[in-house]
């Protein structure tokens, strides 16, 4: 009798002890990078960035498709009164972590903050003249001059709290060459979905789910728990996918994609990420240091170009070096980008017209030139360099591969020290004028920093510095159109396709692809 | 004797100098940490700026000027990519690559010395040649490959251990053990074996080609005709002799299992110091680099310092005082 009721009582114990456990749901989630540091504007970095949106928030932020969504302002608007102002509304009754109530003060304070030398993130910031509340739950940013886009600029712009950072010393944003580690960089207090429970850098984070949310009941929230794991080596990545130790990973090799697929409990999702690849030309150069041809730049000729860009075979690249995980391009904008058409996204290949213009061009026997490819930065980089090497080989250009660390290859592009470079560029406004900026304008000043190619055109620097301030946006719209026309028609750049991303996941975790390679716990549902 | 310890004493800081220079002219070859540390948004003004407070345009002996200035005062400086003190990170990670370079050492020994001599005694035996063949394999196979078919069966297939990590660690003070754990000490079963089977194979050759020898010597002869049971003989006799040169290179490998952990820590993610190299050289990480290949050095060179020194206690000859000689 006892025993029975003993029994009973254990029964009755255990179950309602499992109720709540239910709900419990732990994500264990991997991939190559830890975040460099937990201070939000130390480091203008992916794995940082993403490891930040759990924790902090900026006004607003990008959902999944990529289009704004807000998260601590609830609404933004040019100011009706003067076209250098952007007003945001905050959201009312939002807390951070420890307790404090969320208002305009940490907004000044926070863009202040990004905006100070040691900043990695001040560079998105440059045309903000000041930042004021005007009352408790309204900001308003003042700009040098109409701002169309700044928006875009402050997705990944977090907001700390002001008497957090005062108290802890942390008002400084931390800088690596000083010496010295700000409590910021170790601890976090914001506003986001999860908290910080611990972290050993390069080893484990682990977040819980935060209960006095703002956006409890608005987002799925399903995840109480996040345990994130940086393993850096593909195949071992896999393998825990594989063994069940850990439910979500990103960036799955594609070799590995239909392995991963056909295991019972688990699902790729794929989704077209916001970075293109493509080959650069020093078109700028009156005389190349790796060719072979004395006293001329053959790549200053455009139809020399744009044989090379014809002889590449997008189709081929993707089928077999890419196992059908890209999207061939035509230009070197993403599709989400404001700018991108369906009809100059397109690329064909023809060998002949392509060895015809060549012949006219005097480069009938063809030149040699080498190629300077990263091995370690974009997904199969240095084979799609590779299978670029033969199919210029068909028009009589003589490549010399040449495939390195990212370590040394970016500091050729930084030093303007390549002749023909490949480049990955994903575009964080989601706006073509990023892309002019910092590829197409002539190298000068804050602009033109990536563009190694040496194209100058003072006309077309002309139209992209009005952008900036354009603030009619057909007008704008019809001028982007302008500027890509040129850009397609010089080929200054050889596009190659669009990066696909894959995420390796078991089944019942309920996410989809963001095109940032950011996922955002929130919004993930667990069945 | 107290002038022969001085020399190689001064011989050794003189290596580490030397270890140190060739280091910091190779660090430009391994590229450029600035496009690591700032965003894609960066100017021409901030990339200047950083090389010029990082010193990186300075000549390379001047650089490394300045990292011996600071590293004689205990400062190696501040890691470019986690932005935190060197020696603190270094300290961190220790615990891990001592802990599995143990674990590897001792199962290398027991299972090399236990292999070796039951390859030497039973050495035309099925189960022995079957044994030698598979050495083989230890020794040629590249420690990657070895470790992720160790994932493949033991993860993946069976679902026994872990494939990654260390799982749960307990902290004493400033060391970090996982072998209180259940977790940890699963962990530890396939990185140590993938980092050990190496130097297994190597001293289980090594002990069964002594061995062999040594059975062949007029003593061991003896002691059988003398009536010893074949264990003594094998065991106390021949197994005593054949353990000098054993000791010798098992000495001279603990070095190389701590500094050639890398591999197998990038396989495991295994946190501990070659994993933190590893992502240094990728990232141009400039003082964790230099503190690394500082360290390992100095381990190197201590190694050997200590090794000559125990000859000079067992060889007389060495001392070089004629007066006590033979």
């Amino acid at each position: 009798m006892t025993r029975t009721s003993g029994l009973l009582a254990a029964t009755l114990l255990a179950t309602t002890a499992l109720a709540p456990m239910a709900t419990a749901e732990t994500l264990r989630w991997a991939r190559a990078g830890d975040s460099l540091t937990l201070d939000p504007h130390a480091q203008n970095e992916g794995p940082t960035h993403t490891i930040a949106h759990q924790i902090y928030e900026p006004l607003l932020i990008r959902d999944m498709t990529g289009a704004f969504e807000p998260a601590l302002a609830t609404s933004w608007a040019p100011s009706p009164d003067d076209p250098n102002v952007w007003v945001f509304t905050l959201r009312e009754g939002v807390t951070f972590h420890d307790g404090a109530a969320f208002d305009a003060s940490d907004v000044v304070f926070s863009i202040n903050r990004a905006k100070t030398e040691d900043s990695d993130m001040k560079e998105l910031l440059t045309s903000i003249v000041e930042v004021r509340a005007t009352d408790p739950m309204t900001v308003e940013f003042v700009t040098d001059g109409p701002n169309p886009i700044l928006p875009s600029n402050l997705t990944n712009l977090f907001i700390m709290d002001e008497d957090w950072a005062n108290a802890n010393g942390a008002v400084k944003v931390q800088d690596v060459e000083g010496g010295e580690e700000t409590f910021a960089a170790r601890n976090a207090n914001g506003t986001g979905p999860y908290t910080l429970v611990s972290r050993e850098p390069d080893v484990r984070t682990v977040l819980e789910q935060f209960p006095d949310y703002w956006g409890k009941n608005q987002f799925p929230m399903d995840v109480t728990e996040v345990i994130y794991t940086p393993i850096q080596n593909a195949a071992t990545r896999v393998a825990a996918l594989l063994s069940g130790e850990v439910d979500l990973i990103q960036d799955v090799p594609v070799q590995d994609l239909t392995r991963v697929a056909g295991t019972d409990n688990l699902e790729v999702r794929t989704a077209p990420q916001n970075r293109v690849i493509f080959f650069g030309l020093n078109m700028g150069a009156a005389d190349l240091e790796s060719d072979n041809v004395e006293g001329a730049n053959p790549l200053a000729d455009a139809r020399v170009r744009q044989a090379m860009n014809m002889a590449i075979n997008r189709e081929a690249i993707q089928q077999v070096v890419m196992r059908g995980q890209s999207q061939p391009a035509g230009m070197i904008a993403p599709p989400f980008v404001n700018g991108w058409t369906a009809e100059l996204d397109q690329a064909k290949t023809d060998v002949a017209a392509a060895k015809a213009l060549m012949e006219e061009a005097g480069y009938g026997d063809g030149f040699t030139i080498q190629l300077d490819c990263p091995n370690d930065r974009y997904i199969n980089d240095e084979a799609i360099c590779q299978a670029t090497v033969g199919m210029l080989a068909q028009i009589g250009v003589t490549v010399n591969l040449d495939a390195k660390p990212k370590a040394q290859h970016f500091p050729l592009i930084s030093n303007k020290t390549t002749d023909f470079y490949m480049l990955g560029w994903g575009v964080p406004t989601y706006d073509s004028e990023y892309i002019f900026n910092f590829l197409v304008h002539t190298t000068e000043g804050d602009r033109g920093s990536w563009n190694a190619t040496g194209y100058s055109n003072p006309d077309l620097d002309a139209k992209i510095k009005s952008l900036a301030s354009e603030t009619d946006l057909d007008a704008r719209n019809d001028t982007i159109a302008e500027i890509w026309e040129v850009v397609q028609a010089e080929t200054i750049y050889l596009p190659v396709h669009h990066q696909v991303l894959n995420w390796g996941m078991k089944a019942g975790v309920g996410i989809d692809v963001d095109p940032e390679d950011q996922p955002k716990v929130k919004y993930i549902s667990m069945n | 004797m107290l002038a022969y310890i001085l020399r190689r004493v001064f011989q050794s800081a003189l290596v580490l100098l030397v270890v140190g220079l060739v280091a910091f002219s190779m660090f430009r070859f391994v590229g450029d940490p600035v496009d690591n540390m700032l965003g894609q948004e960066r100017t021409q003004a901030d990339i200047e700026r950083l090389r010029d407070t990082l010193g990186l345009d300075d000549p390379f002996p001047v650089q490394y000027w300045n990292f011996l200035g600071n590293a004689v005062q205990g400062n190696f400086g501040v890691s470019y990519r986690q932005g935190r003190p060197v020696s603190e990170i270094l300290i961190e990670r220790a615990p891990a690559t001592l802990e599995l370079a143990a674990v590897s050492g001792v199962l290398a020994l027991t299972f090399g010395i236990g292999l070796g001599v039951f390859t030497a005694i039973r050495r035309d035996g099925f189960a022995a040649n079957a044994i030698m063949t598979l050495s083989l394999v230890g020794v040629s196979l590249p420690t990657f490959l070895i470790g992720i078919l160790l994932i493949y069966l033991f993860s993946v297939e069976l679902g026994w251990l872990p494939s990654f990590g260390r799982g749960e660690v307990v902290q004493f003070g400033g060391w970090s053990t996982g072998f209180l754990t259940e977790s940890g000490l699963k962990a530890l079963i396939l990185p140590s074996i993938t980092l050990g089977l190496y130097q297994m194979t190597l001293i289980m050759r090594l002990v069964r080609s002594e061995m062999l020898e040594v059975l062949r010597t007029d003593y061991i002869r003896f002691a059988r005709a003398r009536g010893l049971s074949e264990r003594a003989v094998n065991f106390r006799h021949a197994l005593k002799n054949t353990m000098v040169p054993v000791i010798t290179v098992t000495g001279l490998q603990l070095g190389s299992i701590i500094a050639f952990a890398i591999i197998t820590e990038t396989v495991f993610q295994w946190p501990g110091v070659g994993l933190l190299f590893i992502n240094a050289i990728q990232f141009v990480d400039i003082p964790v680099m230099a503190a690394y290949l500082m360290l390992i050095s100095v381990m190197f060179v201590g190694i050997n310092l200590i090794v000559d020194l125990l000859y000079v206690m067992i060889d007389p000859r060495l001392r070089g005082d004629p007066a006590k000689g033979h």
